[in-house]
């Protein structure tokens, strides 16, 4: 088992944060592991990625070969693009489409999610209105990991005591914001890829994930949203009453 | 035995801990700064360690002689131009010897990741004729540290530990002793000769320097971290950090023949019987082709082919990577997932939003547009982001101080305005000497220094000179008092302070102006 992770985000964001989650998780879980940061001058603003490996054998590289990154998880949609051609066939891109825009020439969003969800293992989910509704904004990161958490080699817990310990000088409010996010994260990333899987287009999967409550957003009724998805007056009437599939009570085959 | 998860950094500094460390000094500068940050919090907590940051990398040298010369043992950390700061008395230091173990540690950086240039330590260390380590992993940083105080002391030498950005800034576990080393006695030198360098007694000294080489020789030949492996006709000298990359590329039955070296000077007889052994070696450094150039020679080797930076196989200038060192080898690229053809717009590092020095160049911007395409001379620190869109505000970044002299140098040729932009911090590292001698050479510059009360780009370490203290070292230089000036860069300043540097710029001399507001990211970070 070898597993290489490229951390991805604009310098402030927490990719370090994110880091130390998985590190510590995976030096808990017996695994060797490698990670390699950026500091100094690119931390001010500027594009900033970590190439996190761990693994059950030991790592030679401090950074990951081009061709065997497994997953380039990025707190911000842009970065995303900076690093996806090291991926492996078999690759990941778990992101944000939170934009952080600092550039006067930065993308327009729905080119840049075109772009995105062309990719066909992808994780698309808002951290930004996932962290505001966990209670901070600033817990973007979490989020992002919580969505990616399903393809990592932990369960909740082995990555949670982590996010505890990382927070916990700055208090109890703050671990409990971060822990949210961290499960509103995933629950939102099993829902949008249950609507993939359900065979929805990728960019409706986007719109119908972002329309979803973070609190309550549901990955087992992912399915039944797809199916729905394709009778849009009927979505739209749903989402108008409040996004309650049971309340709606309209006819979808369970 | 215990583990901890270490930088690569932070590794060398625990090593130094656990070698018996008694005092760590140095200059901020990244990729170092971790390695004295990491101590720093050891010695806070132990209270029998003293860990501070010096005024510059000279200073810090020095100092940590000091302890050696004291007999305990000594710790002294910067970045690779720190140490062409430090050269005066790193060179020297060779000549004295140590007494109590003196390591160097400093942190190259190949890339240019967070520096002006990627000069190579290691010809620091052959200069100088010491011995140098050079890590190729976290534990090796533990290691290493460790066994160079025990050489220091051993040969009576300073001993380098170099680093480089990727393992200084790459985390992972490292095995640690269970009973560090005790701290040495306080047991000063007492021979006077050896440390007085006067011509005579530097000739004896220097002598003796020489004469220690075959011994540096000898350890590096029988050294663990100078590991040689003969297999196939295709050879590898690997240094540092580079093994790793030459190692993911290759299963575990390869059949290249591959020479490790971690510690110099270069071990010559294994690289003998590595270059009679093999048809073709490939150089990999995570620096200057250094081994490659001795290996090469003038002539050539008339034995096997070498190849690396300088032939082609490795680009001559940046950081290697395992896809470099892959294609180096003449290996097949490896297949990646099929995704669009895109590019990422470019993010660039910038000034935090709220940040004084925005305010301060606004300002200069405004004063200076009463000049045609007015040049102005910096310096390095946050402030140099200043050269980017959308300020563009300075033209100029060389070394440590350069600004104000440089700008004394431009105005005395006749330039007009000479105006340099420095830092609180720079200019206690490097630019008060260069004021002076402005002030005295009565040089047309004005120099304003942007204080914002720390060192803000490598993390906001404490400034030398700041507020009050800067102030006095201004006035204390000779500055006329009239031609000093103190302003305050906020938005609501603006239009006076474009009135200030206007005045100033108006003035024939020297002058000074103080922008001062504290970094903001200081203000959140010592809340």
């Amino acid at each position: 088992m070898e597993k290489n992770l490229i951390l991805a985000g604009v310098g402030g964001q927490g990719i370090l944060s994110i880091a130390f989650v998985i590190d510590n998780a995976a030096l808990d879980a017996g695994y060797q592991f490698k990670q390699a940061e950026v500091h100094g001058m690119s931390q001010r603003g500027g594009a900033v990625q970590s190439h996190l490996r761990y693994a059950d054998h030991p790592i030679h590289s401090d950074l990951i070969p081009t061709g065997r990154v497994d997953m380039v998880l990025s707190v911000e949609p842009l970065e995303v693009l900076r690093y996806w051609k090291t991926l492996s066939p078999e690759g990941w891109v778990v992101s944000s489409i939170t934009p952080y825009i600092n550039i006067p020439d930065y993308p327009d969003m729905d080119e840049l999610l075109t772009q995105l969800v062309s990719f066909p293992s992808v994780v698309l989910v808002d951290a930004g209105k996932i962290a505001q509704a966990a209670g901070n904004l600033r817990a973007q990161n979490m989020a992002t990991l919580g969505a990616a958490s399903p393809l990592l080699d932990f369960d909740d817990e082995q990555l949670l005591k982590y996010v505890r310990v990382l927070f916990g000088a700055k208090g109890e409010k703050i671990v409990a914001v971060n822990e949210k996010a961290y499960r509103y994260g995933k629950a939102a990333g099993q829902f949008f890829r249950g609507l993939i899987e359900a065979g929805i287009a990728p960019l409706d999967a986007v719109w119908l994930t972002r329309r979803m409550d973070p609190a309550t957003i549901d990955p087992a009724q992912a399915g039944r949203w797809a199916r729905l998805a394709s009778d849009k007056d009927a979505l739209a009437a749903i989402l108008e009453a409040g996004s309650d599939l049971d309340a709606a009570r309209v006819g979808v085959p369970g | 035995m215990g583990r901890e998860v270490l930088l690569g950094d932070e590794a060398v500094g625990l090593g130094a801990v656990h070698a018996g460390l008694t005092g760590i000094f140095g200059y901020p500068g990244t990729p170092s700064t971790e390695i004295f940050e990491f101590v720093e919090r050891i010695a806070r907590k132990r209270g029998d360690i003293e860990a501070h940051w010096s005024t510059n990398e000279k200073v810090a040298y020095e100092e940590a002689l000091g302890v050696s010369w004291a007999g305990r043992r000594a710790l002294v950390t910067m970045k690779h131009v720190g140490l062409n700061v430090a050269a005066d008395a790193f060179m020297n230091s060779a000549v004295t010897g140590a007494n109590g173990g003196l390591v160097l540690a400093v942190a190259d950086d190949p890339g240019m990741h967070s520096s002006q240039n990627e000069q190579d330590s290691r010809y620091f260390a052959k200069f100088a004729l010491i011995p140098c380590f050079e890590p190729r992993d976290q534990q090796a940083c533990y290691d290493m540290t460790r066994d160079a105080y025990d050489l220091s002391e051993e040969l009576g030498i300073p001993v380098m530990v170099r680093l480089v950005t990727r393992i200084a800034h790459s985390r992972s576990a490292v095995e640690t002793v269970s009973e560090p080393r005790p701290q040495n006695p306080l047991e000063p030198a007492k021979d006077i000769r050896r440390w007085t360098l006067l011509p005579s007694n530097a000739r004896v000294q220097y002598r003796i320097l020489v004469e220690k080489q075959p011994e540096l020789l000898r350890r590096a030949e029988e050294s663990p971290y100078n590991v040689l492996e003969l297999r196939g006709k295709r050879g590898i000298i690997a240094c540092g950090i580079t093994l790793n990359y030459a190692l993911e590329n290759l299963p575990r039955d390869h059949d290249w023949s591959i020479l490790a070296i971690g510690q110099y000077p270069v071990p010559p007889e294994k690289l003998r019987r590595l270059v009679e052994h093999v048809d073709e070696v490939l150089v990999l450094e995570d620096g200057y082709p250094f081994v490659e150039e001795m290996l090469r020679g003038l002539f050539g080797l008339g034995m096997a082919t070498v190849r690396g930076r300088l032939t082609g196989e490795l680009p001559r200038t940046g950081e290697l990577n395992p896809d470099l060192v892959r294609a180096g080898m003449g290996l097949p690229e490896v297949a990646t997932a099929a995704q669009m053809d895109t590019t990422a717009a470019s993010r660039p590092p910038t000034l935090c939003p709220g940040c004084p020095h925005t305010d301060t160049y606004k300002a200069l911007n405004e004063a200076l547009e009463i000049f045609t395409d007015p040049q102005v001379f910096s310096d390095i620190g946050c402030y140099t982001l200043g050269a980017l869109p959308p300020l563009q505000a300075i033209h100029s970044c060389v070394d440590m101080g350069a600004s104000i002299s440089m700008a004394a140098g431009a105005a005395i040729a006749g330039y007009r305005p000479a105006v340099a932009v420095i830092g609180d911090s720079t200019f206690a590292h490097s630019g008060m000497t260069g004021l002076l001698s402005a002030i005295e050479q009565e040089a047309n510059v004005n120099i304003v220094i942007v204080d914002n009360e720390t060192v803000a780009m490598t993390g906001t370490q404490p400034s030398a000179a700041t507020m009050e203290t800067l102030d006095r070292i201004v006035l204390g230089l000779g500055i006329d008092p009239e031609h000093f000036r103190v302003i305050t860069p906020v938005p609501k300043n603006h239009a006076d302070n474009v009135r200030v540097f206007r005045e100033e710029l108006e003035h024939e001399g020297p002058s000074v102006i103080v922008a001062r507001r504290a970094c903001i990211e200081k203000i959140k970070r010592h809340r």
